[in-house]
């Protein structure tokens, strides 16, 4: 990569007011909200989960991974595996498998990737995602590209995952939770030291931090956290197929991470929202006499993209600091 | 394996390799030299199937369609650099994966509204459309050895162009050194879109060629990228001489290992790279 | 006197680059409490010695001791580890962070809990006592007392030299590689760097790699001339003055 990029990485008052808001507005979102729009926001959240796990490798650490869905689909594939056809799994079993599952995948695929730079990393990330892809995608036994229905959520004893608005508050939960643990994570020793590998690895392997085994554990550990994400989300859809894992999954993340602002995970949760809502929006747009707007929703997005980063490299939280400063800069 | 099999596959090992070779050269000199990773290098593959079947189509001889849609594809690659690409040498890679990610649904939709949706096949040139016979039963079609013979002969313009030629000197140099190159008067804007074209006519005379064969189709650039990803990390990159190696070492592995191991053949071009990357991470060749 | 005890020594060191011999059989030593300083014209191989010396580059053949261990081929952050602190001529700092980060990352790497270990994921980096006192010691002695909360790009070059340095120390070596730390520097700078790495002589081997001619005179206790990547001299710096090919090949130049 070439500048070390300005990363905010210590919120200032207003973002952390409008995280604390928006925080508000999700929990009581499942008392105002449709049903249509509960599932639609629970899967904004699984994603909101899945781009902070990227955050951690792209924002903080400086790697560009084209291939953290690989992750996301296992722990999906995991949890579909793993419930019986008759009856639910156990949540306490399943999502440890799940999760582990990922990040052992992590922890092997990480093993041969992290030793690249570059250029090299995003096509060999990139690369063995596409491997896992069609490892499911060719075998029948893996469920092939058909993919694989689960007929359960995991059983959580304690409560009913099975109810939309329990289900909603397990997923805003386990937000909240990742959220917390990687802000800790970004001001502990071993986030100080990935930030160090971020701006100039060079110096930190001169200073004596093993860089390889750092970015392995980051890699592992992101892979980890893509694990969770992917079984919400199987969980809450109820199916898995190779898509999951896919190039445009791994992609889509990346738009996130990018379109919040790196590097301090609530760009991330912001990113996904929007994302989101942005894919949505363009995909539900109206006919305009015989143009069928809404069906070439990708040309829209493909615009979007190309535009946001010509015109917003750092997102929209680089956007709204830009904006903070400026206001700043006319007050003083 | 009897020997005439062999020798097919060996064909056919030879003749995707040569095709991957055409991608990856391309890919690999855009970003030795001017650093640049392009995802929609897949794009121009597809441009150039499109182009061989709607232009085969109006003008009726295929050699016409792919002299006029070289000149197509290599005029769309120049704009294309001078009005994009260029701004973004000097960018993030990150930058540039979203870009030319953007980009990837920009061409899918315009060839969507261009050319429709459908999945389309084309004739193999009458010319070309016998097949030699090998034993009583097998023969192997003279259109595959027309493939690879023109993908050879790129090869070899390629190698003289970049090695006894001004132009290719002045190439190599901006690789090895930029701001020098610049500073002795070299025009590097002018190398940097003749590197640029030479990618995207290489990429698109690949899909020409490959259209009779492969069927013309949506999204048929994306498989083929991210081989090309692999034959690039294999052969090093800025690494002619290593993309092709890579390319026929990956249509090697790839043809046998369908014929001899189908349960595993999609992953063992990926071991491969695996192996390679433990024992030399920045590719075989890399400059 | 007791004799200076050898702390890093190299042996027949050569490094090509194809056809192209950067370093050519260079040996010397480096002693406790003694600095070496290394000169010759630009393109001697004074940098790539040094990048040797440090593992940022293995050497085509010979060999290099570091306190007892043959580190030869070793990466450079297991020479780190092993006390060998090194700075850059061009300077190689964490320009986004701000100058206390710099250091105080620095003298992390001398605690730095296990990647793997989710302690190390948890606990805050800035509450870690010993790092905190090892960075401040080096900031101190480097003279950035004042200069803690600047972002260290937007330092001034003097200052950055001076952060080089402490980044240096604050991994607390008992070898130092120098390379340049004059370089850019104004005359009142380079007296207080001067100063400071007579402090530094007395508690650590050091090698410096330099082209202020008089600054060496203060400092140097040996001194060894490379030009083309050969060794043309190796002595006390006034035997090195006198001999005639030295004058010729280089301080005759000045």
């Amino acid at each position: 990569m070439s500048a070390p990029q300005i990363h905010i990485e210590t919120l200032p008052r207003s973002i952390q007011l409008v995280l604390l808001l928006g925080l508000a507005a999700l929990v009581a979102f499942p008392f105002v909200g449709s049903d249509f729009y509960l599932a639609m926001v629970n899967r904004m959240m699984i994603l909101a989960i899945f781009a902070m796990s990227l955050d951690l490798l792209q924002g903080v650490s400086g790697l560009v991974s084209l291939g953290h869905a690989a992750y996301f689909g296992i722990a999906g594939y995991v949890l579909a595996f793993v419930t019986p056809a008759g009856e639910p799994i156990s949540l306490y079993t399943s999502l440890p498998l799940a999760v582990g599952g990922a990040a052992l995948a992590a922890l092997v695929i990480g093993f041969l990737v992290v030793r690249t730079h570059g250029i090299y990393f995003i096509m060999v990330t990139m690369a063995f995602a596409q491997m896992v892809f069609y490892v499911f995608f060719d075998n029948k036994a893996l469920g092939g590209s058909d993919g694989i229905f689960l007929n359960f959520r995991p059983d959580a004893v304690l409560f009913d995952l099975e109810n939309k608005r329990v289900f909603y508050f397990f997923t805003l939960g386990c937000l909240v939770a990742v959220y917390l643990f990687l802000r800790r994570l970004l001001w502990s020793p071993f986030g100080r030291s990935l930030a160090g590998i971020r701006v100039n690895e060079h110096r930190m392997r001169a200073l004596g931090f093993g860089t390889f085994s750092h970015k392995l554990a980051a890699f592992t550990l992101a892979g980890a956290l893509a694990g969770l994400a992917g079984f919400l989300w199987a969980a809450q859809t109820g199916f898995v197929n190779p898509e999951l894992m896919g190039f445009h999954m791994s992609a889509h993340a990346i738009m996130m991470v990018i379109l919040g602002g790196m590097g301090n995970f609530a760009g991330a949760i912001v990113g996904a929202f929007s994302f989101e809502y942005l894919l949505h929006l363009f995909k539900d747009l109206p006919q305009i006499g015989n143009f069928n707007t809404g069906k070439h929703w990708q040309m829209w997005m493909g615009l979007f993209i190309v535009g946001l980063v010509i015109f917003a490299p750092k997102g929209i939280l680089g956007l709204l600091a830009r904006a903070f400063a400026q206001k700043e800069a006319n007050d003083a | 394996m009897d020997f005439i099999n062999f020798l097919i596959q060996l064909l056919n090992s030879v003749q995707y390799g040569l095709l991957l070779f055409m991608l990856a050269a391309g890919l690999t000199l855009i970003f030795g030299i001017m650093g640049v990773v392009n995802l929609a290098h897949g794009s121009f593959y597809m441009l150039g199937a499109y182009l061989a079947w709607s232009l085969a189509g109006t003008l009726g001889s295929f050699t016409l369609a792919i002299v006029v849609g070289t000149a197509l594809s290599v005029g769309f690659g120049l704009l294309l650099e001078k009005v994009l690409f260029r701004h973004f040498y000097h960018r993030d890679h990150l930058d540039q994966v979203l870009l030319t990610f953007g980009l990837i649904y920009v061409f899918e939709e315009l060839r969507s509204m261009l050319w429709g949706d459908d999945v389309h096949g084309l004739q193999v040139p009458q010319a070309l459309s016998a097949s030699i016979a090998l034993t009583d039963t097998l023969s192997y079609p003279v259109y595959r050895l027309f493939m690879s013979g023109i993908c050879l002969l790129l090869a070899l313009g390629l190698y003289l162009l970049i090695s006894k030629t001004r132009l290719g000197m002045k190439i190599r140099a901006g690789a090895f050194n930029h701001e020098m190159t610049e500073a002795l008067g070299v025009n590097i804007k002018l190398i940097h879109a003749v590197v640029f074209a030479l990618g995207v006519g290489l990429a698109s005379i690949a899909g020409m060629i490959a259209a009779p064969v492969s069927s013309v189709y949506p999204n048929m650039g994306g498989q083929v990228l991210i081989m090309c990803f692999v034959v690039v990390v294999i052969g090093g990159i800025g690494s002619v001489r290593g993309a092709l190696i890579a390319a026929l070492l990956v249509g090697l592995v790839d043809t046998f290992g369908k014929v001899l191991l189908p349960e595993v053949s999609g992953m063992l071009v990926y071991v491969l790279m695996a192996a390679v990357l433990l024992y030399k991470p920045e590719g075989l060749f890399k400059q | 006197m007791r004799e200076p005890k050898v702390m890093m020594s190299a042996r027949g060191l050569t490094k090509r680059f194809g056809g192209l011999a950067a370093v050519s059989d260079v040996s010397l030593d480096l002693w406790h409490g003694k600095l070496h300083a290394v000169i010759g014209p630009n393109g001697a191989g004074k940098s790539t010695l040094t990048n040797l010396l440090s593992g940022d580059l293995p050497p085509t053949s010979g060999n290099i001791t570091l306190d007892g261990h043959d580190i030869t081929g070793w990466t450079p952050e297991k020479i780190s580890r092993h006390r060998l602190g090194r700075s850059y001529q061009k300077t190689n700092i964490f320009r986004t962070f701000t100058v206390w980060d710099n250091v105080r990352l620095a003298a992390q790497s001398r605690a730095q809990p296990h990647p793997f270990n989710p302690l190390g994921w948890l606990g805050r980096a800035d509450n870690m006592a010993a790092v905190n006192a090892r960075a401040e010691r080096a900031i101190e002695l480097a003279g950035l007392q004042n200069r803690r909360h600047t972002v260290a790009g937007a330092a001034s070059h003097g200052e950055q030299r001076q952060l080089e340095i402490a980044m240096t120390l604050a991994t607390e070596p008992v070898v130092l590689l120098l390379d340049e730390p004059l370089a850019g520097m104004g005359v009142a700078e380079a007296e207080n760097m001067v100063q400071l790495l007579l402090r530094l002589k007395k508690e650590h081997a050091m090698m410096l790699v330099e082209h202020d001619i008089d600054a060496l005179f203060t400092l140097a206790d040996h001194l060894t001339v490379m030009v083309n990547g050969q060794v043309i001299a190796s002595d006390t710096p006034t035997t090195v003055r006198a001999d005639r090919n030295v004058q010729a090949a280089y301080l005759g130049e000045h």
